[in-house]
């Protein structure tokens, strides 16, 4: 059972995997197993289609008989209706073993010889379980229906054949064929292939936020030929046939074709096919033809239930409950041993009342008696209870405070309900590192183009500057510094004011800003940063030189670039600009149209003419790579190396490179070089020289730092007045980049399906013919797209990706050696700069280009349309089809982009150690980004010992863990001999050194293989930390899963994006972070939350309180049942063993049902064993939940053993008192009764930690239900509860002083051994808690007045940190050093 | 076991989004309620048991209890009872042959009679219980085998009585009138009290037989059926126990109001004991003046009309004449126990208190360095 249900999670996980990974183009997707895929989908039935006509159209006949099968967009997710409640509900509950129990023991009682109660009592249990399931079931169902019916009764405009226009109708009426009219804002309501489009290039937005989160806008095409034929789409005219596949739950799959009259076929993919419950937006009117309906659309069939995870203490508790099952059973035995050998002894009794009933059948009777009788004994409200107070400590966490956050507006999710005790049990965790432990919003930070780099020290300098100021928020506001903050605030993006404010009253009136937004600043500030980049300045300087007619020719300055580098920094800024998934939206234009390109200021023949008039043409200048043109002036390339560490081509006047050379140019070049500077703010004035502007001589000042910033601000002050567009992008890096253009004005305006609108430096907006988009895929690492050159009209591939894959395809042309020279250098040159990226912890992105001949282009184009159409393996010919055209690639450069930690990171890992969890960081990065950002986050410690393990082969792998395990063993040895002359208690803050093993996806791989397997759970067993750097997201499962399984601990794994998706369903507890890569990783959790620093309140408090409060509630729920259920079996030593029961029947059942239910669920809701600011500053205190120390089979014995002791009690006292006098069966039951419920109750206040209003007043009701209930009991019930009567009874009793007597001295009794235990044991065994327990009080009360009295005489006012001044610390922490 | 779904709303996959499509609305913050309550900063007790805070109590309850248990042992020690046994077991005793010969079948009864002397005088009220040993009134077939509600005087009841009554239920297809076990094996022994005065005259002490039941039961839950007028006409059609000599309407012929079902040594047998010992009150002997004793010392002759065995199961009968106190019967358990405790927990809070000071030094290293 248990293994099936495995199988079944993993097909789902990988299922899930799968569409995570077509979903959203995240990095380090899941590799393609379609293999798989097919194994695991039910729904993917090969072979079978489904076809779907026009509903109005001239298919009327195909329509009806095809169509029938179809379900209609009548959507119903209850699961009963009125009729079928009753009878599905309880067949739906009886699934339960509990209930079944419940049932039986019902059923039992119908049995006349074996009858303990009345039939209806034993009916009780089972009715209130039925019934309390029921309300909450009906409820839910019902709040479902209610949903239901309001979806189902929206109203859509679909074409009526009748009428020949579109009317309203509701979604329920809406029919597969059917032609939906949508417009902008309405929510699809069914899936639907698009027909027709408003824009003009047949692209229509979606918002999937409804499907998954995401509120990012993805584009859909109309059907590609449609967009061609048709003036104005009606659906009468539309004769087409769809053929496509069946439905399935793959939201990011869909494969089929349209047949056309005409019989030409188009193939259909998922962009063309807009989903079920998203939302239009940006497109004025959308028509398209609903495929599937109700459902059958992916959006319904991706509804899963709710997620069911078993908890570790569940397990153990069942294996408690089974001891009670074997207690329940020798009891029982007894009595049926008993009751035989009594009735064998006994001869002709008057009392007897049936004598023909042989010992032994008799005995086996009272054996199924006892069970009815003793049925208490196996607590099954326990199994309720649980979920109520898990359901209560839910809803405390998901109250508290500190897991808000308070700039998303986001409280933590709770999902999962039924594992929160499992966070107080964490021994592993495993952390994804982009977006967990960093903000993954992603900076741009520096780049190197050409073998440049671009260190850009300002943006750094400012990045820092935010984290100082971020580190001293807390204590100190901070004045900003001037330069940065008008950066800061001059690219506000949206609502900023545009006036041209002259930078001082910008300044001040930033600085009163920030000062405004203290609380708020975090956000906005992060927003800012990483849309703001700031230049860097040599970098504009080149730049400069695009929008400067001035050539830079003669290269006898290292501060000149080049032709050839300017037009490959044209290349790499065009490339981060276009090469993307940007959705570009502004305010001022609602809709996302692509703006008229009309508005370029002069047109593409004037930019041509003006590019050929300069010496230089960046297009052209393109072509020399190609070999003809590089063939053409061989010799005249040569390096030098600047000062600058750039590399220039010195081109001698003589010979030059390309185009036409105007005379004007030559004299220009003869000219001292100028710097154009205001040049670009007014574009008309490109080409001609103005001498008025003029400032400079570069080949004297190299780097004019002054001229620099003026530029700086310069370009800042223009993006101001740029448009103020907004970015949309599925992943940040690729925001960052587009910002990162944007800031070298080379600015993405706008996009529409085949085109792109860009501004370049100096040239103005082009419009940029889109040819193709290869996505990204995280095979390939990379993503491209094909352009027109909108200059040379040259079709060019732009790519960024993983630098390994990149630099491995950048393939240097073989024929000119001299530009194969160049080539060479920029790879090592960036290959350098990339090493350096990766140490500082940057990402890094390869940008490269490719330019392709025509033809080449259509051979490729032709078998790219061809894998585009096939339904079988498309994605398979796809993916080949783009890295046919990924290769052969140019370098351009490469981009460092920061990707800042969380504000609390180091601290909330810190504490983690502190708590004894091992932490995991399993991410796609390289070695060197893990490490570092190891580093940062404290993971690492300077006195740590790294251990790389990266190796080719599985022998070597095998090797290095060997010696790895034999090095830590070493070091192990020495330190327990260092420790062990210590006598060092605490083991953890003795090792001076820890290990931090650092091993690589490759190595990985080998070591998670069978016969590795083990010595790598030594070896990582042994270490602090491990850190998996470029691990796929199967193997962040695979080691979740080893690690879980192999070592049997329980796993937390917390991540952020779809990558994370398998080792968060894998682990125990999993936590996605709702981040900025979508809301996969939260819809696969157990939890989400918002930042990483949550989890150690999450884990540290929450958890630690959950566990205990649910495991010492376990424990008081078993006690209380063994207790109560005792009193009867000793009873049954005076009644023959013959299931008599010294208490009204109605008492005994409702006894554990009512009188004693809620104050334990109380106790396992409120309890704290510790206040939560002891345990967030302790966080060793973790570890006593962790290691389980209050749930162990001991204390379950204990507790069995106490609860016997008390039950003796219970009943002797009160057997001893009436012996021998005229006590009737109630009579004596009586005193027994009321001194359990005072023993039982009083028992809770002695085991809660806490007790406040609430649990008094619990407590008080409890007991005067009880009293109330008995004395109402004795007062009315006259003949209604045969044959237990107790008229008068109880009214009798509490008059007479025998009964408080009896009840004093029985409590007192019962309940001396509790209290001295835990006395004794708190005193002579003073764990942690007690230590430090009274540190609380101490601090609030005498302890503060005594500090301030301290600080006063030694006029200090600066607080100590806590524990090395506190007092009630002393002991431990002396013990622990010394 | 249950998977509920605290989150449906998210779980139905229904677009959240489509109720807010109308307008954006007023947003409300998800911030939390910064309440005590919510934040779980209720303002608690902290019970930390340890020997220093668990000793005062100790102490408390041992200063307590001790006074206590002397009260109750003076008290139960001041109660004066005397015990029969008139089984006739033994073959010396005078109710030997009554208890060999009787069995339910007799049909006529057998008298025999004790001899005791009380040493001491009985000073006030002295009741009068007979005592039954291995009777095993509280075995599960016998408690139930009754009809609340015919003793209640329901006259359906009374002709059809509850199917628990099996196999008492019916005689001659006339439904038994206190049907079932309990009532057919009603305790019939007749006990006459006499004191034997100095000049050998035997006495007969007056014996109460009203007040022996409790005033609910006699009250509220026996009726007779229509009520108290009539008997014979009220029972018509109903046979009396199997065991029974007389009807349950003739049970006491020199009152008439004590006949039926509220007959009170039928009310008191019919609560069954607690345990298979056990005593039941038989007649009250009410103190004549505050002068004379009520029993006086000296010799007494007890007058037994034997009809009930109890040899055939082991069972013992026996006559008990005890003054009561407001604690009830003579039982020095209670007393003892008070005492035992309270002398162990003061026992415990001595040890508690080296225990507090050999360990317990937190409070005194609780000091800051100046």
């Amino acid at each position: 059972m248990e293994r099936f249900h495995w199988v079944q999670h993993r097909c789902r996980q990988l299922l899930e995997g799968q569409s995570v990974q077509h979903w959203y183009s995240a990095p380090n997707g899941v590799p393609d197993k379609n293999s798989q895929d097919a194994h695991c989908s039910p729904h993917r039935v090969s072979g079978k289609q489904r076809t779907v006509f026009g509903r109005h159209g001239p298919h009327q006949q195909e329509y009806e008989t095809i169509s029938r099968n179809y379900k209609s967009n009548v959507i119903r997710t209850t699961k009963y209706n009125l009729l079928t409640f009753i009878p599905m509900n309880l067949f739906q509950q009886f699934h339960r073993v509990a209930n079944l129990y419940f049932l039986f023991l019902a059923l039992l009682n119908w049995v006349p010889v074996v009858e303990a109660f009345q039939k209806e009592i034993t009916m009780i249990p089972l009715l209130v379980v039925l019934t309390v399931i029921a309300i909450k079931d009906a409820l839910e169902d019902y709040r479902r229906y209610l949903f239901d019916k309001k979806i189902n009764n929206n109203a859509v405009r679909v074409f009526c054949g009748k009428q020949k226009a579109y009317t309203d109708q509701r979604w329920k009426d809406v029919q597969v064929g059917d032609f939906v009219f949508l417009s902008c804002n309405e929510i699809i309501p069914a899936d639907i292939v698009l027909l027709y489009s408003s824009d003009p290039s047949g692209v229509c937005y979606i918002e999937t936020a409804n499907l998954d989160g995401e509120t990012n806008l993805k584009q859909r095409q109309v059907v590609s030929d449609l967009l061609l034929q048709g003036v104005e789409f009606s659906p009468e005219s539309f004769h087409s046939r769809i053929v496509c596949e069946n439905p399935n739950n793959d939201l990011s799959r869909f494969r089929g074709y349209m047949e056309h009259s005409s019989g030409v076929r188009v193939g259909l993919h998922n962009n063309n096919l807009l989903l079920r419950s998203c939302t239009i937006r940006n497109t004025q009117t959308v028509v398209g033809i609903v495929v599937y309906a109700g459902h059958e659309t992916k959006a319904m069939m991706n509804n899963t239930g709710p997620r069911y995870k078993r908890s570790q203490l569940e397990k153990h508790l069942n294996k408690d409950i089974l001891w009670c099952v074997v207690l329940l059973f020798i009891m029982c035995l007894t009595a049926a041993i008993g009751h035989g050998l009594w009735l064998k002894n006994l001869k002709d009794p008057v009392f007897q009342v049936d004598e023909e009933m042989s010992p032994a059948l008799a005995g086996f009777c009272v054996f199924w008696t006892m069970i009815i009788v003793l049925q208490v004994l196996i607590p099954i409200s326990l199994y309720v209870s649980i979920e109520i107070v898990k359901l209560g400590q839910i809803y405390f966490i998901h109250n508290d405070l500190a897991l808000y956050n308070e700039q998303l507006d986001s409280r933590i999710l709770c999902r999962a309900l039924n594992i929160t005790e499992e966070l107080g049990q964490i021994q592993y965790l495993f952390s994804d590192k982009t977006g967990t432990l960093t903000e993954n919003k992603m900076v741009f930070c520096r780049c190197s183009i050409y073998g440049v780099e671009y260190p850009h020290e300002e943006n750094a300098h400012r990045l820092k500057m935010y984290e100082e100021e971020k580190t001293e928020a807390a204590v100190c506001s901070m004045t900003l510094k001037s330069g940065y903050s008008v950066k800061s605030l001059s690219c506000r993006s949206l609502g900023c004011n545009r006036s041209s404010v002259s930078l001082n009253t910008l300044n001040t009136e930033s600085e009163e800003e920030e000062d405004q937004l203290f609380g708020k600043r975090t956000s906005a500030f992060c927003s800012r940063m990483a849309k703001e980049v700031v230049p860097d300045p040599e970098l504009v300087k080149k730049l400069n030189w695009l929008s400067c007619p001035v050539l830079p020719l003669s290269e006898g300055s290292p501060g000149t670039p080049s032709s050839l580098e300017l037009t490959y920094i044209i290349d790499f800024f065009l490339a981060l600009a276009i090469c993307n998934s940007v959705v570009v939206s502004s305010p001022s234009q609602p809709q996302n149209v692509v703006p008229e390109a009309g508005t370029p200021l002069r047109s593409l023949e004037e930019i041509k003419l003006m590019f050929q008039h300069f010496s230089f043409s960046p297009f052209s200048a393109l072509t020399t790579i190609s070999p003809p043109q590089i063939k053409s002036s061989p010799g005249s390339r040569q390096f030098t190396h600047g000062k600058t560490n750039s590399f220039t081509f010195s081109t001698p006047p003589s010979s030059t490179t390309v185009g036409s050379e105007s005379g004007q140019e030559s004299s220009l070049e003869t000219s001292n070089l100028k710097l154009h500077l205001s040049a670009r703010r007014e574009r008309g004035d490109i080409g001609q020289l103005d001498s008025r502007e003029t400032e400079g001589d570069i080949s004297k000042t190299k780097i004019n730092p002054d001229m620099a910033k003026q530029d700086v601000e310069g370009l800042t002050r223009e993006m101001d007045n740029d448009d103020e567009l907004v970015y949309e992008a599925e992943c940040p890096d690729e925001e960052a980049l587009v910002h990162a253009a944007r800031a070298y004005r080379c600015t993405l305006r706008g996009r529409s399906a085949d085109s792109l609108l860009v501004d370049l430096p100096g040239i103005g907006p082009l419009v940029i013919q889109l040819l193709h988009i290869l996505p990204f895929d995280s095979n390939r690492k990379m993503m491209s797209v094909v352009v027109r050159h909108p200059v040379t009209g040259q079709v060019v591939v732009y790519t960024k990706g993983a630098d390994s894959v990149v630099m491995g395809l950048a393939e240097t042309p073989t024929c000119a050696e001299q530009a194969q020279e160049i080539h060479t250098h920029i790879r090592k040159q960036s290959q350098k700069h990339l090493d350096s990226y990766a140490r500082e912890g940057l990402r890094t992105l390869c940008i490269a280009k490719k330019v392709l001949e025509e033809e080449e282009y259509e051979v490729w184009l032709k078998r790219h349309l061809l894998a585009e159409s096939s339904i079988e393996n498309r994605e398979e010919l796809i993916l080949e089809s783009a890295q046919r055209l990924e290769t052969n690639l140019t370098l351009l450069g490469t981009t460092g982009i920061v990707d800042r930690l969380q504000e609390e990171v180091p601290e909330t890992i810190e504490a983690l150690q502190r708590a004894g969890i091992k932490i995991w960081v399993l991410t796609g990065d390289k070695q060197e980004t893990a490490i570092n950002i190891a580093y940062s986050c404290k993971i690492l410690c300077p006195n740590d010992q790294l251990l790389t393990a990266n190796c080719g082969s599985k022998d070597v792998c095998a090797a290095i863990l060997e010696e790895l395990k034999l090095e830590v063993q070493r070091c192990e040895d020495s330190l327990t001999r260092i420790t062990s002359k210590k006598n060092c208690g605490n083991s953890f803050l003795c090792t001076v050194a820890s290990f931090i093993l650092v091993i690589d996806g490759q190595t990985l791989d080998w070591a998670l293989q069978e016969d590795l397997k083990s010595d790598f759970l030594e070896l990582s067993r042994r270490c602090k930390a491990v850190i998996c750097c470029r691990s796929t997201p199967l193997q962040k499962s695979q080691v979740v899963h080893l690690i879980g399984k192999e070592l049997g601990v329980i796993t937390l794994a917390v991540g952020d994006g779809a990558n994370d998706v398998s080792m968060i369903q894998m682990a125990d507890v999993g936590i996605g972070i709702s981040g900025q890569e979508g809301m996969q990783a939260v819809m696969s959790s157990d939890f989400a939350i918002s930042r990483f620093k949550h989890l150690s309140k999450l884990l540290l408090v929450h958890g630690h309180w959950c566990y205990s409060r649910l495991a010492n509630m376990i424990l008081y729920f078993i006690y209380k049942n063994v207790m109560f259920v005792n009193l009867l079996f000793w009873y049954q030593f005076f009644c023959g063993f013959s299931g008599s029961v010294m208490t009204n029947a109605w008492v005994l059942i409702i006894f554990n049902l009512l009188f004693t239910s809620i104050p334990p669920l109380i106790y396992g809701v409120l309890d704290q064993n510790m206040s939560a600011d002891l345990l967030m500053g302790l966080p060793e205190l973790y570890q006593a939940t962790q290691t389980s120390q209050v749930y162990v089979p001991c204390m379950f014995w204990i507790t069995v053993l106490d609860a016997f002791y008390q039950s003796l009690v219970c009943f002797f006292v009160p057997y001893f008192a009436l012996a021998g006098s005229d006590a009737g069966e109630l009579t004596l039951g009586s005193p027994i009764n009321a001194s359990a419920l005072f023993i039982i109750l009083l028992h809770q206040v002695l085991e809660s930690h806490t007790l406040t209003w609430i649990h008094v007043l619990v407590l008080v009701l409890s007991g005067g239900s009880y009293f109330g209930f008995v004395l109402l009991l004795s007062v009315f019930c006259v003949t209604c509860n045969p044959p237990t009567n107790p008229v008068g009874v109880e009214t009798l009793q509490m008059s007479q002083p025998l009964f408080y007597f009896v009840c004093a001295l029985t409590t007192v009794t019962a309940l001396i051994p509790r209290v001295l235990f835990r006395a004794l044991h708190n005193t002579l065994n003073p764990s942690a808690v007690l230590k430090l327990a009274p540190m609380d009080k101490v601090n609030s009360e005498k302890y503060h007045e005594r500090m301030q009295r301290w600080n006063l005489s030694h006029s200090k006012v600066k607080r100590l940190p806590l524990g090395a001044d506190n007092p009630g610390l002393e002991p431990s922490t002396a013990s622990e050093v010394s | 076991m249950m998977a509920s779904s605290y989150s449906t709303k998210e779980e139905d996959g229904h677009p959240s989004g489509a109720s807010s499509h109308g307008g954006p609305g007023a947003v409300k913050s998800k911030k939390p309620d910064n309440t005590a309550f919510k934040q779980q900063r209720l303002p608690a007790w902290q019970p930390i048991l340890t020997a220093g805070t668990v000793l005062p109590a100790f102490f408390v309850i041992g200063l307590i209890f001790i006074p206590i248990g002397i009260g109750l042992y003076v008290t139960s020690n001041n109660i004066k009872e005397y015990e029969i046994d008139y089984t006739g077991a033994d073959i010396n005793s005078s109710c030997y042959s009554c208890a060999k010969s009787y069995s339910w079948n007799s049909t006529t009864s057998c008298v025999c009679s004790v001899e005791f002397i009380l040493e001491q005088p009985f000073e006030s009220n002295v009741f009068m219980y007979y005592g039954l040993s291995n009777f095993y009134q509280n075995h599960r077939r016998y408690v139930k085998s009754r009809d609340d509600s015919q003793l209640n005087g329901d006259q359906s009841a009374l002709m059809n009585p509850s199917k628990e009554c099996e196999p008492y239920r019916t005689s001659d297809g006339k439904p038994i009138a206190p049907c079932g076990a309990i009532a057919n094996s009603l305790f019939n022994d007749t006990l006459e009290l006499y004191y034997v005065d100095s000049n050998g005259t035997r006495n007969a002490v007056p014996l109460v037989k009203k007040g022996i039941a409790w005033y609910t039961d006699k009250h509220v839950k026996f009726r007779n059926p229509g009520g108290n007028n009539n008997l014979t006409v009220a029972f018509q059609g109903t046979a009396k126990p199997v065991n029974w000599a007389k009807p349950v309407y003739e049970l006491d012929p020199s009152d008439p109001d004590n006949n039926g079902f509220i007959n009170e040594d039928f009310i008191v047998w019919m609560r069954t004991a607690a345990l298979p010992t056990f005593r039941k009150l038989y007649r009250i002997i009410q103190k004549k003046s505050s002068t004379t004793p009520t029993l006086p010392s000296g010799k007494y002759f007890l007058n037994i009309t034997y009809n009930y065995p109890v040899l055939s199961f082991d069972g013992r009968k026996r006559v008990i004449l005890s003054t009561i106190s407001w604690m009830g019967g003579k039982n020095p358990f209670l007393g003892i126990a008070y005492i035992t405790v309270g002398s162990m927990c003061f026992f415990l809070g001595v040890v508690l208190l080296i225990i507090h000071h050999k360990y317990d030094t937190r409070n005194s290293s609780a000091d800051i360095p100046n």
